[in-house]
């Protein structure tokens, strides 16, 4: 939860009187909230934390930071499904049955990140 | 030194170890304070990498591991309540309150949703204004903007159906709460970048000169880790405690102007518990008056709480630095990611889990020994040319 990751800002608008901007995290696109950094622009990188750009970021250092974040699995930590996650975590059955928003995924899909390496040589 | 070519660029890895190596004269002991800090050291295998003098304390900053099994226990008779939709971040979904986590609570048919945004849960109280939102709002500085936002938001607009059941930390007086405790062994700290992101560098001049400790502010992927200890060992063994910015592509000395003004109107400081650790004083943030409102714990009197920790659990001692994991009787055996007793073993930036996800296998071997990350060794094992790099 800590984790903020850098996106580009591909487009600005307002929403409620409040700045907000769609940024791309490579390739998950979100929406965020530009109130912290208000003269940000198209274009630009910043790090954002649960929806809130935080500071700017150079080009560069974004770009490798989320290289190395993808390469690592981390993207889809933050962006992935957190219940098929929270599920496999558990080992409980997942989806739940009688759930209207959530979409269901396929319960045999590898959960990432936290699930794999459970299985193989626990103690 | 092996496996260092899993850093994304391993010549510069290579050229700071060394730089470390040649400088250490003396054992010296950092803390790193942030969970996400921890899991990127314990991933990478960062802690062997650097010379036996040189002893990685983890701190206390994993948001979610500190936040009180008290408040998680509200957080869970709250979700359950049929009026109630309450969200939350992923994180908290695993985290064990009396006897069960927010994840029970939604299959059994309580109304827990996970948001990526606090924004997301203020959005969702417009769309349902016959429901109660709540939103649990934990978390350190980087945190405490967003939710303070949110929370201004819900009053602007007249979003009267939506609350924050809040549990915010603040990151020094931690700090100075480990520097006083009689067995502090830490000389050196390696301070939570993205909280200095919105915080900026004021709060620590004080700290260091106070405590004569080193901090050094301290980014979260490998090269950043490396950086930081190497200007914090360069301090020791110079004798200076000074504050050093060694993040400075996201962390600005004045922080974030905007974010500092919303805390300031949003939230008041207060005493806060930290699980395992207790009380510190000045250590956390509530509502202030003019928002008491919107605070789920003023709108929902809960009740006949019976709090219950684990006894096994040592996670105020991990949380310490006082405790590696894998020291912990219960670690691996009757704690497990999926049967956890304490939070720092689910949370995905808690020290506990690290310690399972990335090196269980040889501490179940080798308990102490600087063994290797598995996660990282099947595909560099071949090369390792470092091996005989001077230690000094
Ligand atoms: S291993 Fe489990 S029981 Fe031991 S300190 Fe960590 S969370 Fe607590």
């Amino acid at each position: 939860m800590c984790l903020a990751v850098p996106g580009r800002v591909l487009d600005i608008g307002e929403k409620d009187g409040t700045r907000m901007a769609t940024v791309d995290f490579g390739g998950v696109q979100k929406e965020v909230c530009l109130e912290y950094l208000p003269d940000l622009q198209v274009g630009e990188y910043a790090i954002v934390h649960v929806g809130f750009a935080l500071q700017r970021l150079d080009e560069e250092s974004a770009k490798q930071t989320l290289e190395l974040f993808a390469q690592l699995g981390m993207l889809q930590e933050e962006f992935g499904d957190p219940w098929e996650q929270a599920a496999a975590v558990g080992g409980d059955p997942w989806p739940f049955t009688d759930d209207p928003d959530l979409e269901p995924g396929p319960a045999s899909e590898p959960a990432p990140a936290l699930a794999a390496p459970q299985e193989e040589g626990r103690p | 030194m092996k496996y260092i070519e899993e850093f994304q660029d391993p010549d510069l890895a290579r050229r700071l170890l060394d730089d470390i190596h040649a400088t250490v004269t003396r054992p010296w002991a950092l803390m790193e304070v942030c969970g996400g800090q921890t899991h990127t050291i314990i991933r990478h295998g960062i802690d062997q990498l650097l010379p036996e003098q040189v002893e990685l304390i983890h701190g206390p900053g994993c948001p979610v591991c500190v936040t009180p099994l008290e408040v998680i226990d509200k957080a869970l008779e709250i979700a359950s309540r049929p009026d109630v939709i309450f969200c939350s971040f992923g994180d908290m979904l695993r985290v064990p309150g009396t006897g069960r986590d927010l994840f029970q609570v939604r299959s059994e048919g309580g109304d827990v949703r996970v948001v990526y945004s606090p924004l997301d849960a203020l959005r969702i109280a417009q769309q349902n204004p016959k429901r109660q939102v709540v939103f649990f709002g934990i978390g350190f500085e980087t945190t405490a903007p967003p939710n303070a936002m949110t929370v201004h938001q819900a009053k602007k607009l007249g979003i009267p159906n939506f609350s924050l059941l809040v549990s915010h930390v603040r990151v020094p007086p931690a700090i100075e709460a480990i520097m006083r405790s009689p067995s502090c062994r830490v000389q050196g700290f390696l301070a939570a970048g993205h909280v200095c992101s919105v915080m900026g560098v004021r709060e620590y001049p004080e700290l260091a000169a106070r405590h004569r400790v080193p901090i050094v502010v301290t980014g979260f992927e490998p090269l950043d880790i490396l950086e930081g200890v190497r200007r914090a060992v360069r301090q020791l063994e110079r004798g200076e405690h000074t504050v050093d910015n060694a993040y400075a592509r996201a962390v600005r000395p004045e922080g974030n102007p905007a974010a500092l003004a919303m805390l300031e109107d949003v939230f008041e400081v207060t005493d806060r518990a930290w699980r395992g650790i207790g009380v510190i004083p000045d250590s956390g943030w509530r509502l202030s008056e003019r928002y008491r409102d919107f605070d789920a714990e003023h709108r929902f009197s809960v009740t006949g709480i019976n709090t219950l920790e684990p006894a096994e659990c040592r996670s105020g001692e991990v949380l310490q630095g006082l405790l590696k994991p894998h020291e912990c009787e219960a670690f691996g055996t009757l704690c497990t990611p999926r049967s956890p007793l304490g939070a720092t073993m689910v949370s995905s930036e808690g020290a506990c889990a690290a310690y399972y996800l990335y090196r269980r296998l040889e501490l179940g071997t080798v308990p102490s020994a600087k063994a290797a990350n598995p996660a990282v060794a099947a595909p560099t094992a071949a090369s390792a040319p470092l091996e005989a790099s001077p230690v000094v």
